[in-house]
């Protein structure tokens, strides 16, 4: 059965052709949508590489039933930053060396953004639990928590107090 | 419209009476597995319930001592305040639930719908004698979480019914839960025990997951507490915590699967349940 919906990504209204019902939202936002930022291992929410936001949660898009997610706001890697103009997660992974094979970085960037939006000074003992469902086996973790730490510290002495800035 | 999305209970139940094979999703971090793998196919239609605002509120009732979940409610919601204070054990054992990200969709209404003998949010329904509520077109029905899962992943569902709510009570005394899994973070469970100490009621309540087709009570152990237990400081002596943790492996019914071995949760219940009593006494 071919369903045809909408989905509202990345700011944009995205017409889904040809999915099956049951069809996932990482599947689509490939396959369908062309969005290849999202990555698929697991396909069974372990591995977080195919996270997303949808609504303003972090969630496994290999989890949401594509047609499920009509009417609320997706956001993919694709929707963090213009191409070119890393935002300063995405900066903070390259300076720390945070990127190696680079497979698992889409859904750790979606996870760290989402982490440091509702906790801006994270410990790393907080960063690990909060990053536990994003699986990386090249880094041993060590230099993406420095990243989310960068990141941290260098909004902090931009933005002046916390909580000033949002 | 093969994917519905109703926004109340009636309109799901309505759509669930005509529909009758139609699939309920809720979280769709079981369901989507199952698919993903192609052990399940939506052949006609699924009902998603995550529009419907009352699954996702709670209400806490201070004279009747009772908390209210809606089954849509999300374990990053049971693990933190207001929720996590009037049900502590529900919060811990949601926070040991998978990942930030699956701990974001999944609901607590799913824990039941699935009944898993893993599923993390069942030992401490089961120890606090949750209720759940089942609606239908035809009107509803209220039965104890212990009552409605009869197997492994089997439940008293009838076609058409969809749970709305759980109610458990708001209790006084102390209550936890521990697991055990191959690490901390993203795991099954290989054994869990919850354990709630109710000095209202000087009543004693443990109950096990993944140990047997069901989340299992220890009848035997919980008055081997009880009556062991110095209600004034909540600490029993230490050989009566022996006695407990022997009694709790007793009453397990564990199986040697791809996870584990029967001897080794059989031991691991006694191991959690005797630490679970031993912070109750710590935590006064």
């Amino acid at each position: 059965m071919n369903e045809i919906f909408t989905l509202h990504v990345n700011g944009e209204d995205r017409e889904v052709r040809d999915s099956w019902l049951g069809e996932n939202l990482l599947d689509v936002l490939r396959d369908r949508l062309g969005l290849m930022g999202a990555k698929g291992a697991c396909e069974q929410g372990e591995c977080g590489s195919c996270s997303v936001l949808v609504d303003d949660e972090l969630v496994c898009s290999c989890l949401v039933m594509a047609a499920s997610a009509t009417g609320q706001a997706i956001t993919t890697v694709e929707g963090v930053a213009p191409v070119g103009a890393p935002s300063d997660v995405q900066q903070a992974f390259v300076d720390a060396g945070a990127v190696q094979c680079g497979f698992c970085t889409p859904g750790l960037i979606m996870a760290v953004h989402d982490l440091l939006d509702r906790s801006p000074e994270p410990g790393d003992t907080e960063i690990r639990e909060e990053l536990a469902g994003n699986v990386c086996r090249c880094t041993g973790y060590g230099r993406i928590i420095d990243a989310v730490q960068q990141v941290a510290v260098a909004r902090r002495s931009a933005g002046g107090e916390l909580g000033a800035s949002t | 419209m093969p994917v519905m999305h109703p926004t109340t209970i009636d309109e799901a139940t309505a759509l669930l009476a005509h529909h009758p094979g139609a699939m309920v999703l809720a979280g769709g971090t079981d369901a989507m597995v199952e698919i993903n793998d192609g052990h399940r196919r939506p052949n006609a239609s699924v009902v998603a319930v995550n529009r419907i605002a009352a699954l996702r509120s709670w209400r806490h009732d201070p004279a009747a001592k009772t908390l209210t979940v809606g089954a849509g409610v999300t374990y990053t919601e049971l693990m933190h305040e207001p929720i996590a204070s009037l049900a502590p054990a529900l919060a811990e054992a949601s926070r040991t639930v998978g990942s930030p990200q699956i701990r974001n969709a999944g609901t607590l209404g799913g824990n039941l719908g699935t009944s898993s003998p893993a599923g993390d949010g069942l030992p401490v329904l089961a120890a606090l004698d949750a209720k759940l509520t089942l609606a239908s077109a035809a009107g509803g029905r209220t039965m104890a979480v212990t009552d409605f899962i009869v197997g492994v992943k089997r439940t008293a569902i009838e076609p058409g019914e969809l749970i709305t709510e759980i109610t458990l009570p708001v209790v006084e005394g102390w209550q936890g839960y521990a697991k055990v899994g191959v690490r901390n973070a993203m795991v099954i469970a290989v054994a869990s025990v919850a354990l709630v100490v109710d000095r209202t009621h000087e009543r004693v309540a443990v109950a096990l997951g993944s140990v047997g087709p069901t989340i299992l009570r220890c009848p035997d152990a919980e008055e081997l507490l009880a009556s062991s237990i110095d209600w004034a400081t909540l600490t029993a002596p230490a050989d009566a915590l022996e006695r407990f943790a022997a009694s709790v492996s007793a009453a397990s019914r564990p199986i040697t699967d791809h996870r584990s071995t029967a001897e080794y949760r059989r031991h691991a219940v006694g191991v959690l349940a005797k630490r679970l009593a031993r912070r109750a006494g710590a935590s006064l």
